[in-house]
């Protein structure tokens, strides 16, 4: 049984590991102009939107190419934000929902937007189908394609030299929807289509129970809503239920597709990574300091789980199924814990909130540490690179030279910004959960009292924060309250973030590259490795460790002496 | 050199007294906001005694003894970050106050008028930039400056621990001198350089005081890093109140004020800044001067070394080696002629043709007076050198002038064939050839060699494995420059080098990122000098190349460089090193403090407290004190620099990361543990 879980693991890292070359030089070759197969169906329609939009797709300096994507992003907001405000007005509204209020349509268009795909709502009540296609998924597209965008963008600031400019804003986006999102999402939707998701666009079947009541049973183009949400890190379900619900993720295989596809776009962008820097080995590095970060989260939590709740254990055997889908299993949903979490996804399966108390905690510290474990499509590279940039400079003065990472100085400029940049996070969780724990609406939010409360807070402002936007359940985050303090916390963890990263990006292109020798630092062996995942443990988890252990590490603790909440 | 080194002791007991003073001195929250995490630990510290004042008057319901003794080992970690500064300046001020001392009490004479010696009596401390001064036998030079008329012998003792005296004089490459140095014999006019407080020794002053130090690039980068940590942790801390008030109880501000001065940086806060002075301090005991600090943070960052064959890789001098006679002419008779023609030639060259021929062939030394000889010195016009006796006309002389000299007399004359081969062979070699001519006969040629200096290629090797490369300039063909570079172990040459080719040699490495180190002392070395990255002028060099370089060596001594380059590498890994052990201390202060911190709400929270620390006040206060002693205990490490030994980075890195990564992980669980059995044992708590 156990030998067999742990098979399955190694097996989706082995499909993982495999993908990732294949994917990550057609990437490449995308963003750097070259042929690709789909160039004969794809360079028209490329020409047909920049004809149609009048776009300027001159090279841009980093502030041009930031600008260009706020005001994209921020006109994205407000689209979504009327959709939602006005969809009594617009069609495919059978069950003749209401306009969305203000503050969680607030909440909707910034959680969407920034790829977060947090939900206060309950979607099958909520939304739309004309909201759920025009707006939400539009947006499922266009905030993945704009963490790719960042993400190439940065590493060109790695991979030219003396030079001003990191590419086009418009240009990289509309490529990495027509190339990447659009075909691979197809495919994907189809074969999950074959696997039984609904994908139409028929009203809710009204249908009398078996006790006499009537039972909605919403339906809807979900295969397709479902490829994007996993394929671009978004998370946000059709449904309620998300992925337990068995029309967004019917049977294991879709379980297990789904759990590649999350990991998919973010494992191979290191590839390109790699690719643009001119050393694959750069990639497998930072692929490699991904990896052990989540086989350790995903061992911890399943074996967590598996080996169940030491108070019930005398009468139930089998692990902990609390909150969990029978047809996964433990180590289905233990394993789509980590993925979803490590890669800001924030698609559940199963619910976090019954986890045992450390064995909620790894997803919770996967989102702590900025959602770097393969991460958010684009936003999980460059957030790594940050975190390379950083344990270059701390450790790389002592081989005796100025630190360099890819043969750029890295100096006070780009230090200050990477310091910003990876601190916000920190920051902002722990400001808006003091908030939370002090003002008298936030403490309404948990539905369960002691650390097993203060740790639904927390989870809810991280996953905010971090923009992965899974819940752990067990909180009622639709007030206006949370509406608000998370809305705000998804701005910040994504565009405040974004800033001084491209800005350290901008500082990084003009310099020149260092020929390395062997004085200079190697980023490509095991040494580096280790010291990147000790300075992401150490700057960017040990802050937590305060916070955590007042919540599931003295929760586990009291469990072990028989006491729950 | 390395055996002239002055050193001072770690812990000078004028300079400790000094530093003592000076850390609470520096306590000043003016001077203090220069370091970051300082001011912030200052700060809370004046809380925790405000605290403590409130808990003698029972205001607050807490044990004034813990908080007393906590305040207590608060103030001793900002005195003691503060102790590290000074004892770094102190340190730094004595090694340049002994080259100062002279120059405060020198009287200069100021000309008056620039023709005649007409002087006047003035305080060296207020020469000006232009002042003309005066300084005749046993004088001693006022201010750095160039010599603009006169000839003078200087002692440069005080200086350089040199005691040979040197001969400077007006206009050429000698003519810059030192202030503190002393005139033996005759007299010169110096024109004047530097303003007050702008000479080599004050911009030096000012390098090794905290107050006024400039901070270098890298350790901004480094306090930016810093700063960020710390607000972060004041943060986190902060915010562990409203989630203690969430789960219903409140934590004590002691408490919570002992984990953030614990857990933010404060051993590489506390230090950074006595690290920094001790790196410009180790230069200065190899007798170097930088002009900032930066330049020796680049020092540690040079990719290329560029170096004088002459002076830095060879010995200045070619040795004779060999006599290659041609057929029908002894050894014996060529090492004759040879000897004959050089005894009285005094060149380095000619000496070590005599001794030569006396070594390997046993013919002494003889008297040319006695021979009744007469000698015939090199001129440029006959580029031969020789003797006159009895009839015998012996020259020795490049092998082009010889030849045309004999051909002067027999127009036919065809050199052998059998002499090109030799001559060829030996600049091959790297060597010179020196062709011996006796009565319009040639006898054969002298191979005179460039001796390469014995260690040298071991000292390659090192910069080698330090991922440094060497190019030798030469103004030499490229034919014998290769052979010496193949044999000093350079690992690239400019042959046939003129000062305009060194230029652009510098030009183009740095056009491929790289960082360039080099020596000069002429005034054709100036451009070059402030071109590269780490400019280095002899101290004997002239005025301009001082001026465009960024250190100066006092010793004169071009292989210095390599000295300067390992100097500016420690100085980067001391800092890298103490920072990556401060961030790795981290890990086991929460161990500490976070289980002792909610043992009322939470006493489950015990579990954490895996070194089983006696209490939990005990717990908190030896997290405190091992915080504070640390950074005392680092200090040595500090002031004397990481030892270094060259490696690659990555051999560097690896070893480093297990010292100070896994090191800095390990060592507090045992430290704190130790020290809170002995606050328990003296019962403290």
């Amino acid at each position: 049984m156990i030998l067999a879980d742990i098979f399955q693991i190694f097996i989706y890292c082995l499909i993982i590991l495999v993908l990732t070359k294949p994917l990550g030089s057609y990437l490449t070759k995308v963003f750097n102009r070259e042929n690709t197969f789909l160039d004969p169906i794809l360079c028209p329609v490329e020409k047909l939107i920049y004809k149609l939009s009048a776009a300027n797709t001159e090279e841009q300096d980093w502030i041009q190419y930031t600008k260009s994507m706020l005001l994209f992003n921020f006109i994205g907001i407000i689209f979504l934000y009327l959709i939602l405000r006005l969809q009594n007005f617009l069609p495919f509204n059978y069950e003749h929902l209401s306009p969305i209020s203000p503050d969680l349509a607030f909440n909707i268009a910034v959680s969407f937007t920034s790829n977060t795909n947090w939900q206060s709502y309950i979607p099958e009540t909520t939304t739309s189908y004309f909201t759920e296609i025009l707006g939400l998924t539009v947006q499922n597209f266009l905030s993945a394609a704009t963490g790719i965008v960042l993400a190439i963008a940065f590493m060109r600031a790695f991979a030219r030299e003396s030079s001003n400019t990191i590419g086009n804003f418009w240009g990289d986006l509309v490529r990495s929807v027509l190339w990447i999102l659009l075909p691979l999402s197809l495919v994907l939707s189809i074969v999950f289509v074959f696997e039984g998701m609904p994908q139409n666009f028929n009203p809710p079947v009204h249908v009398q129970t078996l006790e006499g009541k009537t039972q909605i049973i919403p339906q809807g183009p979900v295969a397709s809503r479902e490829s994007i949400k996993a394929l671009g890190t978004n998370g946000g379900g059709f449904f309620n239920a998300n992925s337990a619900h068995s029309y967004e993720n019917p049977t294991p295989l879709t379980n297990f597709l789904q759990m590649l596809a999350i990991f998919l776009i973010g494992a191979a962008l290191t590839n390109t990574f790699g690719r643009m820097v001119k050393d694959q080995r750069q990639g497998w590095v930072l692929l490699s300091a991904m990896f052990i970060l989540f086989l350790g989260g995903a061992l911890i939590t399943y074996f967590q789980e598996i080996s169940g709740n030491p108070l019930i254990k005398s009468f139930i055997t089998g692990g902990n199924m609390e909150g969990k889908e029978v047809r996964f299993g433990i180590i289905g949903s233990a394993l789509y814990s980590i993925v979803t979490t490590a890669a800001s996804c924030g698609a559940v399966n199963s619910m976090h909130d019954s986890f045992l108390p450390l064995g909620g905690v790894m997803p919770l510290i996967n989102i702590m540490l900025g959602e770097i474990i393969i991460g958010g499509v684009g936003s999980g590279l460059y957030g790594m690179l940050l975190f390379a940039i950083m344990a270059v400079f701390i450790s790389g003065l002592m081989v005796g030279r100025t630190p360099e990472y890819l043969g750029k100085k890295i100096e006070a400029k780009e230090i200050k910004m990477t310091v910003l940049a990876v601190l916000i996070l920190p920051i902002c969780v722990h400001c808006f959960t003091a908030l939370s724990c002090i003002s008298s609406y936030g403490v309404k939010g948990p539905l369960n009292i002691g650390p097993h409360g203060f740790a639904e807070i927390i989870y809810a402002i991280s996953s905010a924060s971090a923009n992965n936007g899974s819940s752990f359940a067990g909180i009622n985050a639709n007030t206006s309250f949370y509406n608000l303090i998370t809305g705000l916390a998804m701005l910040i963890g994504r565009f405040l973030i974004i800033i001084p990263t491209m800005a350290t990006a901008g500082s990084l292109v003009r310099k020149k590259i260092i020929p390395s020798s062997p004085g200079t630092l190697p980023t490509t062996n095991l040494t580096f490795v280790s010291l990147l995942i000790l300075v992401i443990i150490t700057v960017g988890g040990l802050v937590y460790f305060p916070a955590l252990s007042l919540g599931p590490i003295v929760e586990h603790f009291l469990m072990l002496k028989g006491i729950t909440f | 050199m390395a055996d002239k080194t002055k050193k001072t002791t770690i812990f000078d007991p004028v300079i400790l007294k000094d530093a003592v003073i000076n850390s609470f001195v520096k306590l000043n929250p003016k001077t203090l906001c220069r370091s970051p995490v300082m001011f912030v630990v200052e700060i809370v510290t004046v809380l925790t005694t405000i605290l403590l004042f409130l808990s003698i008057a029972k205001v607050i319901d807490e044990n004034p003894f813990f908080i007393g003794q906590i305040s207590l080992w608060l103030w001793f970690t900002v005195l003691f970050a503060n102790f590290s500064e000074a004892m770094a300046e102190g340190r730094g001020k004595a090694q340049a106050n002994s080259l100062r001392q002279t120059k405060v009490e020198t009287i200069a004479k100021l000309l008056t008028n620039e023709k005649s010696t007409d002087h006047k009596l003035i305080p060296a401390t207020e020469l000006k930039r232009d002042d003309l001064v005066l300084v005749e036998t046993g004088g001693i030079i006022p201010g750095d400056g160039e010599i603009i008329e006169g000839v003078a012998l200087i002692d440069e003792s005080a200086i350089t621990g040199e005691s040979a005296a040197v001969l400077k004089q007006s206009g050429g490459d000698k003519s810059s001198v030192t202030a503190g140095t002393c005139v033996i014999s005759d007299w010169i006019k110096v024109k004047i350089t530097s303003n007050p407080g702008e000479s080599f020794l004050d911009q030096m002053i000012a390098l090794v005081e905290g107050a006024k130090r400039q901070k270098t690039p890298n350790e901004i980068a480094l306090s930016i890093l810093l700063v960020g940590m710390t607000i972060v942790f004041l943060i986190a801390t902060a915010t562990i109140e409203m989630f203690a008030i969430y789960a219903g109880t409140t934590i004590s501000i002691t408490s919570l004020i002992a984990l953030l001065v614990t857990i933010i940086p404060t051993t590489i806060g506390g230090l950074l800044s006595a690290i920094g002075i001790a790196g410009i301090d180790r230069l200065v005991q190899h007798n170097v001067l930088a002009m900032s600090g930066s330049a020796v943070e680049a020092a540690g960052d040079v990719d290329t070394l560029l170096l004088d064959k002459t002076g830095t890789i060879t010995f200045g001098n070619r040795m004779a080696s060999d006599f290659i006679p041609l057929a029908g002419i002894s050894e014996m008779e060529l090492a004759d002629a040879a000897q004959l023609s050089s005894l009285s030639d005094e060149t380095p060259e000619g000496r070590s043709i005599v001794v030569l021929a006396k070594n390997k062939y046993g013919l002494n030394e003889r008297n040319i007076a006695q021979l009744k000889a007469e000698f015939i010195p090199f001129t440029a016009q006959t580029r031969m050198s020789g003797v006159l006796f009895e009839n015998n006309e012996i020259y020795k002389g490049a092998t082009d002038a010889v030849i045309d000299f004999i051909k002067r007399g027999n127009k036919s004359f065809e050199p052998p064939k059998e002499l090109n081969l030799i001559v060829e062979q030996i600049s091959m070699n790297g060597s010179t050839p020196l062709t011996v001519v006796k009565n319009k006969k040639l006898l054969g040629v002298i191979n005179l060699k460039d001796i390469v200096k014995g260690d040298i290629r071991e000292r390659f090797d090192e910069l080698r494995r330090m991922g440094i490369r060497t190019i030798m300039i030469t103004g030499d063909n490229p034919l014998t420059a290769a052979a010496i570079a193949k044999e000093a172990g350079v690992d690239d040459f400019l042959a046939g080098a003129k000062p305009q080719d060194k230029m652009n040699l510098i030009r183009t490495e740095q056009a491929k990122g790289k960082l360039l180190a080099m020596t000069g002392d002429g005034t054709n070395d100036a451009p070059a000098l402030a071109q590269s990255d780490v400019g280095v002028a002899m101290n004997s060099g002239t005025q301009a190349a001082k001026e465009a370089a960024n250190m100066i060596d006092l010793d004169s001594n071009p292989t210095k460089l390599i000295e300067i380059v390992k100097i500016g590498k420690q100085l980067l890994i001391t800092r890298g090193a103490l920072t990556t052990f401060s961030i790795a201390n981290d890990v086991s202060k929460y161990f500490a403090i976070i289980p002792a911190m909610f043992c009322t709400t939470y006493p489950e929270l015990r579990a954490l407290n895996i070194m089983h620390l006696e209490t939990s006040h005990s717990a908190i206060l030896s997290a405190v004190i091992f915080n504070a002693l640390i950074i005392i205990a680092l200090l040595p490490i500090s002031l004397r620099g990481v030892k270094y030994k060259p490696a690659s980075a990555a051999i560097i890195l690896r070893h480093n990361i297990f010292v100070y990564g896994i090191g800095g992980i390990i060592v507090p669980f045992i430290g704190m543990k130790i020290i809170d059995i002995i606050v328990n044992f003296l019962n403290l708590v």
